[in-house]
């Protein structure tokens, strides 16, 4: 593999190796004697497998093994009782339809795609239910709590309110669709020493869970997982097929391969769950807040449990005395879900958001001019001082950018032809994380410097960001930068996700070079040197090839003394045609308000992606199941529609840019979800003010425009 | 993956005569079609007739009318500055299906005859009266969205997905077949079937007969046209209904002549004969195409999900007419 380099701040370390095929991801490791794994998938939704028949499919053509339930290929955490009940071939039980029931090996991908059409089973079924709409609201369907009840002043304080509105909104299941197919490669070595080729969000966290499946310690398992096309959360956690994966490699003591089906993509690593929210506001009638009630719906497996943070917002965002909040989890038979982009909280602020809009619309107010009333000073869920937060100059900047003066706030004032225009705000938060991380730098007398940590890239552009990190602090030109990512043999770094790997690893990268720099300062000053010579000179004059060192970094108290979010703010503007019932989005602009901007263009990128993936959830994302059957109907990328570029107009990004003072050294925040959260509200909202159509089930499809009144 | 085999051919006389040796064989073209349905096992051939280098591709004026070869890709036709010029409508609906790669290599005749994208005949595990006929339908009942609102039958209620065909039949195309014994003519709107009793059967194509050109009369409608594609993405999804519209106006704003076709709607490209009659000799008024919209959804029922069919067709028959007669 070539270095990783950075050219400038407008450049990507890895740019050139992505759009010229350099960049190598897991499934293209060509292993010699690679075998492939087909899986066989279960086409009931509920019930027992009775037989499996592999007799044809073992007698097929280069089929190495079929692995199933009937011989349990070897994983001694699965022999013990406990844990999941989805241990993969250690059950005959059937949760859902398509759920993999055995995995051919072949010597070639055809001949193993082929036996695995051979195998054939029986099952005993069961009544299921994969409908969560039905789910809600049948009385006796099993329900949880997913996170304790919330309550500030008086509950459900809307219902008395001078002005109040209660609307109750709809989420399908999207599922991520990352472009790059889900799957591993492993390699079990005799001594139990395992190599994985993985499309992971997190290598330590991969390599913990396979220590914990097949028994063996941390130091034998090595998972690379250098470039990854896109994770958007389903790469978080390992799932049963790679586990499958690792025991036919175990099994037949060769390199196997998997890779999913798009089709398997829906029903085999995870989607965002449906959610069916009811939101109540209550205000006086001069705009101010008096109570947010947020009671949400969220689907969940039966077999796992699966909760996020839906109803985190109404907790802080607006300044309100009342509030309360609950979170009830439904279980349906289908595959357990997990977090998309935004997570939790995107589905959250779809709801909030929106209703926020009808709020101010109840109130005959500009909708911005009501959440600027209502912006909080400080966080009254913590009782805490914000660290950082522009939101009004954030307010101030979109809305110049995007035209609202232009806005009307009755609905439907601007129309031209059968072409409705509409303008639509909202707002994003997340929680401004910082875990716990490792780097090490190796400063070498050639004037380059090396930087390592078991972090993952699933594109927001990690590398680049370190790079720039440590190229502004030791004064070193980014070209002669590297960032090593991707391999669990590196420092210890925690999975990419929750928008927190630029301010964990981030200041680990701070921290390193900090020392590095203070060792070298002490270098000069044994060889008497002045303190600011340069290490060229100083590792030379010491006669040493390299200097490195680790550093551990995490959060300080800081974290108890404030509360630290990131912030967006959406802007959109919407053509809606008046025959036909087509949204059409104008334009688009997005500010963020996430601390220092480290790195311009992967910024951008981010803010970019997530303003994307909010169209789709907006407009045109919606996993669609048959219930009668339990099974998808549109799982491919014909049927299941992200948007496309013509969908897109320009997109403005813009942003705040001001370090936060207490977060971490660098004072940037995370910013992958707050791209995404909150920004199916503005479009919604935006179709609202051009049409006088309030649709508050997802996606907006033009159907949905010309069936509402 | 099932086994088959793959066999060329650079004649459409030796096409034919493999075909009609075979039954289970099939013709392959631009294949973004055939290859999916065969990856799904919805399409089990034992045998792949290459036809892409039968030299079928040719685009031409003889006389009045217009040939389209029908191994002509689909963008090659839309591009193609006679069809640009004297077959607009034809051009435009090419360039609303699928995406540019999919056009690059999709061919007229397997445009013809793509199969349609109800998702109960892609999926082997489910009823499916067109893959297995005695199976049931899945669709009625379940996720019919894009499904038919006219001539549906108790045994299918799919649309053919074409937008080509849907200019094809408003442009009165006539489809050239060849077989072992010669080649017979049909006209484009015979081509195509209700499902009927026979879902199994999307059109009337014989098992021994292959595709081989298109024949269209030059005409006065390259001026007032459009081709409007309602969808739920702005490229690269299928139609939730579409409208072609042709017509030729005089002087006085009086229609001289006009073609109205649809999709997304029926088990074929759906011609407005009843809306046209109407408006031949009117006055291309809002209220005219008002009446014309109403007239053409005399029969159309809908299946639960795609009841909003029934309101999105005529807007949209009034749009694509407003549209078409705009044009100065
Ligand atoms: C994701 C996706 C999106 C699409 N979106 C659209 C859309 O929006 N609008 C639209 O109109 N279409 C759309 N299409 C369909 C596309 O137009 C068709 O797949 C294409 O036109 C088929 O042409 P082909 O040459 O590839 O046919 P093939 O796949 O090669 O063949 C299809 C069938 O036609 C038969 N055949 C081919 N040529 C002849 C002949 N000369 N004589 C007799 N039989 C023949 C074959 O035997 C086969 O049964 C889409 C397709 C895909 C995959
Ligand atoms: S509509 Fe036709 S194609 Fe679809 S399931 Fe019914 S029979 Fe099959």
């Amino acid at each position: 593999m070539e270095k990783r380099i950075l050219k400038d701040e407008n450049d990507r370390v890895d740019g050139i190796f992505k759009v010229t095929g350099k960049a190598k991801y897991f499934a293209e490791y060509a292993l010699p004697g690679l075998t492939y794994g087909v899986l066989v998938t279960s086409t009931i939704t509920k019930g027992k497998i009775t037989t499996l028949n592999t007799k044809a499919a073992e007698k097929a053509p280069g089929v190495m093994a079929v692995l199933s339930h009937l011989n349990k290929p070897s994983a001694p955490g699965y022999e013990q009782d406990g844990g999941s009940p989805l241990k993969i071939f250690y059950t005959d039980k059937i949760f859902y339809n398509g759920q993999p029931i055995a995995m051919v090996v072949a010597n070639t991908f055809e001949r193993a795609t082929y036996a695995a059409s051979l195998v054939e089973a029986t099952y005993t079924k069961e009544q299921f239910n994969t409908d969560f709409d039905k789910a809600v609201a049948d009385a006796k369907a099993k329900k949880l709590q997913g996170q304790p009840d919330y309550k500030r002043g008086v509950e459900d304080a809307y219902k008395t309110a001078e002005v109040k509105i209660e609307e109750k909104y709809h989420l399908p299941i999207e599922t991520h669709n990352p472009m790059e197919l889900h799957g591993m490669i492993a390699d079990w070595r005799p001594n139990n020493q395992l190599t994985v080729y993985a499309k992971t969000q997190g290598v330590k966290a991969t390599q913990g869970t396979i220590a914990n499946v097949f028994k063996i310690p941390n130091e034998n398992i090595r998972v690379n997982s250098e470039f990854v096309g896109g994770g958007f959360g389903m790469a978080l956690r390992t799932w049963p097929v790679e586990i499958a994966t690792i025991m036919a490699s175990k099994y037949l003591g060769k390199p196997v391969k998997l890779m999913l089906t798009r089709m398997q993509m829906f029903t085999m690593v995870g989607n965002r769950p449906a959610a069916i929210q009811t939101i109540g506001l209550g205000a006086k009638k001069d705009g101010t807040l008096t109570g947010i009630t947020h009671l949400a719906f969220g689907e969940t497996s039966v077999y796992e449990n699966f909760t996020e943070g839906v109803v985190n917002m109404a907790k802080f965002m607006y300044q309100c005395d009342n509030v309360n909040t609950q979170y009830t989890v439904v279980p349906v038979d289908l595959g357990v879900p997990i977090w998309m982009r935004g997570p939790g909280e995107a589905t959250g602020a779809f709801a909030l958001e929106s209703a926020i809009d009808e709020m101010a619309h109840a109130l005959d107010m500009d909708p911005l001019e009501f959440r600027i009333k209502n912006d909080p000073e400080r966080d009254q869920q913590r009782n805490l001082p914000f660290s950082d937060k522009n939101i009004k100059e954030a307010y101030r900047i979109g809305a110049q950018k995007i035209g609202w003066n232009e806005r009307k706030n009755k609905p439907g004032s601007l129309i031209e032809g059968q072409w409705k225009t509409g303008y639509g705000v909202s707002i994003g938060v997340f929680n401004a994380n910082r875990g716990r991380a490792s780097v090490k730098g190796i400063l070498k007398a050639d004037g380059s410097l090396v930087l390592q940590s078991a972090t993952s890239d699933i594109g927001p552009g990690t590398g680049t960001g370190m790079t720039l990190i440590a190229s502004k602090l030791m004064n070193i030109p980014a070209d002669r930068i590297t960032f090593e990512l991707g391999d669990s043999s590196l420092p210890p770094a925690p999975s990419q996700g929750g928008s927190a790997t630029l301010s964990t690893v981030g200041s680990a990268v701070n921290d390193v070079c900090v020392a590095l720099k203070s060792t070298i300062a002490e270098l000069a000053a044994n060889a008497n040197m002045d303190a600011t010579s340069n290490f060229v000179e100083v590792l030379k004059k010491n006669n040493l090839p390299s200097v490195e060192m680790t550093k551990q970094s995490q959060a300080g108290k800081e974290r108890e003394a404030y509360s630290m979010y990131s912030f967006s703010i959406h802007f959109v503007k919407v053509k809606v045609h008046g025959l036909t019932g087509v949204v059409k989005v104008d334009k688009i602009v997005s500010v963020g308000d996430s601390g220092t901007i480290i790195s311009p263009k992967t910024a951008r990128s981010q803010m970019v992606g997530g303003a994307v993936g909010g169209v789709g959830m907006a407009l045109t994302e919606e996993s669609v199941i048959d219930h009668r059957y339990g099974r998808y109907i549109n799982n491919n990328f014909a049927d299941y529609h992200v948007p496309v570029n013509a969908d897109i107009p320009e997109i403005e990004v813009h942003f705040i840019n001001k370090p936060d003072p207490y977060i971490n050294p660098m004072g940037a925040k995370g910013m992958g979800e707050i791209a995404l959260i909150g920004f199916s509200a503005a479009v919604a909202n935006a179709v609202f003010n051009a049409t006088g159509k309030r649709i508050r089930n997802l996606p907006i499809t033009p159907d949905k425009i010309l069936a509402s009144t | 993956m099932i086994n088959f085999q793959y066999l060329r051919t650079t004649t459409s006389k030796s096409a034919l005569s493999l075909i009609s040796k075979d039954k289970n064989a099939k013709f392959l073209a631009g294949g973004t079609n055939l290859i999916d349905l065969m990856k799904r096992g919805v399409a089990t051939p034992e045998k792949l007739i290459d036809i892409n280098h039968v030299p079928l591709k040719q685009i031409e004026l003889v006389g009045d009318t217009i040939i389209i070869g029908a191994l002509a890709s689909n963008t090659a036709v839309a591009e193609h500055p006679l069809i640009k010029e004297k077959l607009p409508l034809l051009a435009m609906a090419l360039n609303a299906g699928a995406s540019a790669q999919l056009r690059n290599v999709a061919t007229v005749g397997g445009n013809m005859m793509q199969r349609t994208r109800c998702g109960y005949f892609y999926d082997t595990e489910m009823p499916c009266n067109k893959r297995q006929p005695g199976s049931g339908c899945g669709a009625i009942g379940g996720f019919n969205r894009m499904h038919a609102i006219f001539g549906t039958s108790e045994k299918c209620i799919a649309v053919h997905p074409s937008d080509m065909c849907v200019a094809l039949i408003a442009l009165d195309a006539i489809v050239v077949l060849a077989n072992p014994k010669g080649e017979r003519k049909i006209l484009f709107k015979d081509f195509h079937r209700l499902a009927g009793d026979t879902p199994q059967l999307d059109n009337n194509l014989k098992a021994d007969e292959m595709i081989i050109r298109l024949e269209i009369s030059v005409n006065q409608l390259a001026k007032n046209f459009h081709y409007l594609k309602v969808r739920d993405r702005a490229s690269y999804a299928f139609a939730l209904v579409s409208v072609a519209a042709a017509l030729e106006i005089s002087a006085d704003h009086k229609i001289t002549e006009v073609r109205l076709s649809m999709g997304g709607v029926a088990h074929k490209p759906w011609r407005l004969t009843a809306s046209e009659n109407f408006l031949k000799g009117k006055e291309a008024s809002a209220t005219n195409f008002e009446e014309a919209a109403k007239l053409a959804m005399k029969d159309a029922k809908g299946f639960g999900e795609n009841d909003f069919k029934i309101r999105m067709a005529p807007n949209s028959i009034i749009e694509a007419l407003t549209v078409a007669t705009s044009k100065a």
